[in-house]
């Protein structure tokens, strides 16, 4: 750490950034120090909205990280599964009036078959082939998916009520005058026992064991006998599940609709900053990108108008193209991610 | 399901086609769709609406003035660079163009002015256009982005007691971060001078799924109305996130685009209240809607789902198609021919006169305001009422009558704008007699 510090030079860009964010951090907590009780609440809030929005980034995050740790595939149609999996779900729910206790194993159901399907008739004939290959081999099948979706389900919004408390929390209004939006709360748990569920799974199963000797060394865990292709059904039915809850989640907050698919686009910085490989990296992304978003979208204005006397106008509607400057921040000190596996290789 | 409906569509499409006979002499009208992408649940109700209409005519009158109307849909997906080239591919059949999209709107201006077509751009697109001497083949009557601004404001003001009450107070808009979503910044900047309210600007980047920044700024300025320019999911998120924080919803006011029942069911019983304005009444209770649905959906033949005839968008699909159509009819009579020309068909534009006489012979009576064009008037009356959600009964209802603009700051703003076009792409007036 020290030698790191060492060799940090305040004129390269990792220099700049770490004095940068020192210059916030320290003028935000003076910030703090001298602000009224009404300012440092509304900071309080946006900094819980902010972590519990970094949540349900995450809720997406996750399932690029499964598939990309397990198989080296960057999964460009996981945004796209979780609309399908919402898609599934409501209409389960309203087109055939089942409760949500069947709607959604039904829909688990779907993507285990879709799963299947992926692997029988995408993955298995690109097998060795270059990661590019199989990343436009993803691209393709999410505008398929996109297409059968609506095919089937209609591109009306649909409204998904899983039974989730929704709304502001009248409790935190009440005693702290702070907003916390109930769903987001409700995802933070369901996010939590999501990531213990899915660290148990790999750590504590045979299964998990496979799936992660497949992502260690493929030719070895194939030289032992473990069936890379029962493996990417596994793995891809997992990402399924997970698409399910993102799906599930999202759905609930804004209805299921086709917009849905672009919040992977919200996942990509998180997977910048956690790392493609880490699933408590996706968790940890999401809440950094969650919070710096939301700081920035409200305070970045009237910081560059005190300091520079800028047009605060002008920092307004920040918060998409933001989440990608902190992503690049973090890639100038580890390329791989705060959590992700250094990439050696030898020639 | 909707594949159940495409199967059943496509299996009776196998069972007639083989009775389909040559067609005769036909009107072709391109439609610029988007039943694909973020924004399609708003693209197919106008879509089908506009298809219902021609079909209606087709079936009831026999077309207009007895020739049949065909229209051929092109699937732009709300993007500018494939609304460009549904243009090209259609203009040589077609000769009115809707492109249903400002950005498209905005690339199509120049090409449809020097093709001799006529760009109808129903209350979106460039809101000068208004100014026919500059802008001869655009039209986008019946009213503009700067009408609906000042009406919304109006309507601000009724509930401050009159205008003057809504000096000291703070108004906040929440838009679309676009060229479609920054069109009223201006009129309101200069309606702010004018009634002393306090203007804050709160864009949203495309396409709105997340708003949590925005609405706690809004929580934090506690402004006295909100208005809102969106389009798609950020209307649905942001009526959720205005109710989360506690937002009255009667002071929060949407734009014609943020206010249609997609917008507000999502966000179930806490969309009530909410507030949009509108240029025709909601519902399907008119003698147009009794054709639609007895003519075409009793015999199969609607482009939809029946029970989504009578949805905002789906009124104003029907309606954007109705003034196409009473525009060849005023064409096709002022020029005595069945096949107008470009020209031709902008001058029937140009003489439309909607009266309520007329309205009424159309089966939308009471439906929307008289509108009358002129060659220097684009732009129509520019008349908007409120509309508000009632979420019990899943309704709109029109709860203001037809007010107009404020003519005063709308105007002027409306020449400023079209001067600067024409000085800018070296347009000449022409003289309008």
């Amino acid at each position: 750490m020290t030698n790191a510090l060492q060799r940090l030079n305040p004129l390269r860009p990792e220099g700049i950034a770490l004095l940068l964010l020192a210059a916030f951090l320290g003028r935000a907590i003076w910030w703090f120090a001298v602000s009224d009780a009404r300012d440092t609440s509304f900071a309080t809030e946006i900094i819980i909205s902010g972590l519990l929005a970094g949540v349900m980034y995450s809720l997406v995050a996750l399932g690029f990280v499964l598939i990309f740790k397990s198989s080296g595939i960057f999964n460009y149609s996981q945004g796209v599964m979780a609309l399908f999996a919402g898609l599934f779900a409501s209409g389960f729910m309203t087109d055939f009036g089942l409760s949500p206790f069947i709607a959604i194993p039904l829909t688990m159901v779907v993507m285990v078959i879709t799963a299947i399907l992926i692997e029988r008739f995408v993955l298995q004939y690109l097998v060795g082939q270059e990661p590019i290959i199989l990343f436009m081999a993803t691209i393709g099948l999410a505008y398929v998916m996109e297409g059968i979706g609506d095919l089937v389900w209609g591109s009306d919004v649909k409204r998904l009520d899983v039974g989730l408390p929704s709304g502001a929390s009248d409790f935190m209004f009440d005693c702290c005058n702070l907003y916390v939006e109930k769903l987001e709360v409700s995802a933070a748990v369901v996010a939590a026992v999501l990531v213990a569920a899915l660290m148990a799974f790999t750590q504590y199963t045979r299964i998990g064991r496979a799936l992660r000797a497949v992502a260690d060394d493929h030719q070895a865990a194939l030289s032992v006998g473990i069936s890379l292709r029962t493996i990417w059904v596994i793995v891809w039915s997992i990402a399924g599940f997970v698409a399910l809850t993102a799906g599930v989640m999202w759905g609930a907050k804004s209805g299921v609709q086709f917009s849905l698919s672009l919040i992977a686009l919200k996942a990509l910085p998180v997977l910048m900053i956690g790392g493609f490989t880490s699933i408590p990296g996706a968790i940890i992304g999401g809440l950094i990108i969650g919070v710096g978003e939301k700081v920035a979208e409200i305070y970045l204005g009237p910081t560059m108008a005190d300091l520079f006397g800028a047009n605060p106008n002008n920092f307004t509607a920040i918060e998409n193209w933001f989440a990608y400057v902190l992503a690049l921040v973090v890639l100038l000190f580890r390329p791989q991610g705060l959590f992700g596996e250094k990439i050696i290789e030898r020639v | 399901m909707k594949l159940a409906r495409i199967t059943a569509a496509l299996a009776v499409a196998v069972a007639t086609g083989a009775a389909a006979l040559p067609a005769a002499a036909e009107i072709t009208v391109p439609s610029l769709v988007y039943r694909t992408g973020p924004y399609a649940p708003n693209g197919i109700p106008w879509a089908n609406a506009f298809q219902d209409y021609f079909n209606l005519l087709n079936e009831r009158d026999g077309g207009i003035n007895g020739v049949k109307v065909k229209v051929v849909e092109c699937e732009t997906a709300y993007n500018t660079t494939q609304g460009v080239e549904c243009y090209e591919s259609t203009k040589a059949e077609g000769l009115v163009f809707h492109p249903r999209s400002t950005g498209i709107t905005y690339q199509l201006i120049p090409k449809a002015t020097t093709d001799h077509k006529v760009i109808h751009s129903m209350m979106y697109g460039r809101t000068s256009a208004a100014n026919g001497k500059v802008f001869p083949n655009v039209f986008n009557f019946p009213a503009n982005y700067w009408d609906a601004a000042s009406i919304m404001l109006k309507h601000a003001g009724d509930m401050e007691g009159g205008m003057d009450g809504l000096k000291g107070k703070t108004i906040a808009l929440v838009y679309h971060n676009s060229a479609y979503g920054k069109e009223p910044i201006r009129t309101l900047e200069k309606l702010s001078e004018k009634h002393g309210f306090a203007l804050e600007l709160l864009p949203v980047d495309h396409p709105g799924q997340e708003q949590k920044a925005t609405w706690l700024k809004v929580r934090q300025m506690r402004p006295d109305f909100v208005f809102m320019w969106g389009w798609g999911v950020m209307n649905q998120v942001a009526i959720q996130e205005a109710a989360s924080v506690r937002f009255p919803m009667d002071r929060f006011i949407g734009t014609w685009w943020s206010g249609s029942e997609n917008d507000v069911l999502p966000a179930g019983a806490a969309a009530n209240g909410y507030k949009s304005i509108t240029v025709h009444a909601p519902g399907a209770s008119f003698k147009v809607h009794e054709d639609i649905l007895s003519l075409l959906y009793d015999n199969g033949k609607g482009a939809g789902e029946r029970d989504r005839v009578g949805e905002v968008v789906y009124n104003r699909g029907m309606l954007e198609a109705m003034y196409t159509a009473e525009a060849y009819r005023t064409a096709m009579e002022m020029h005595k021919t069945d096949n107008p020309t470009g020209d031709q068909l902008r001058d029937g534009f140009e003489a439309l006169n909607l009266d309520q006489a007329r309205l009424a012979a159309i089966g939308m009576e009471g439906f929307t305001v008289p509108v009358q064009v002129s060659c220097e008037n684009h732009g129509g009356p520019g008349l908007g009422a409120i509309q508000q959600w009632n979420a019990d009964s899943k309704t709109w209802t029109l709860i203001t009558d037809f007010v107009g603009a404020d003519r005063e700051i709308i105007d002027p703003l409306i020449a400023e704008d079209s001067a600067a076009y024409a000085s800018e792409n070296n347009v000449e007036e022409r003289a309008c007699n």
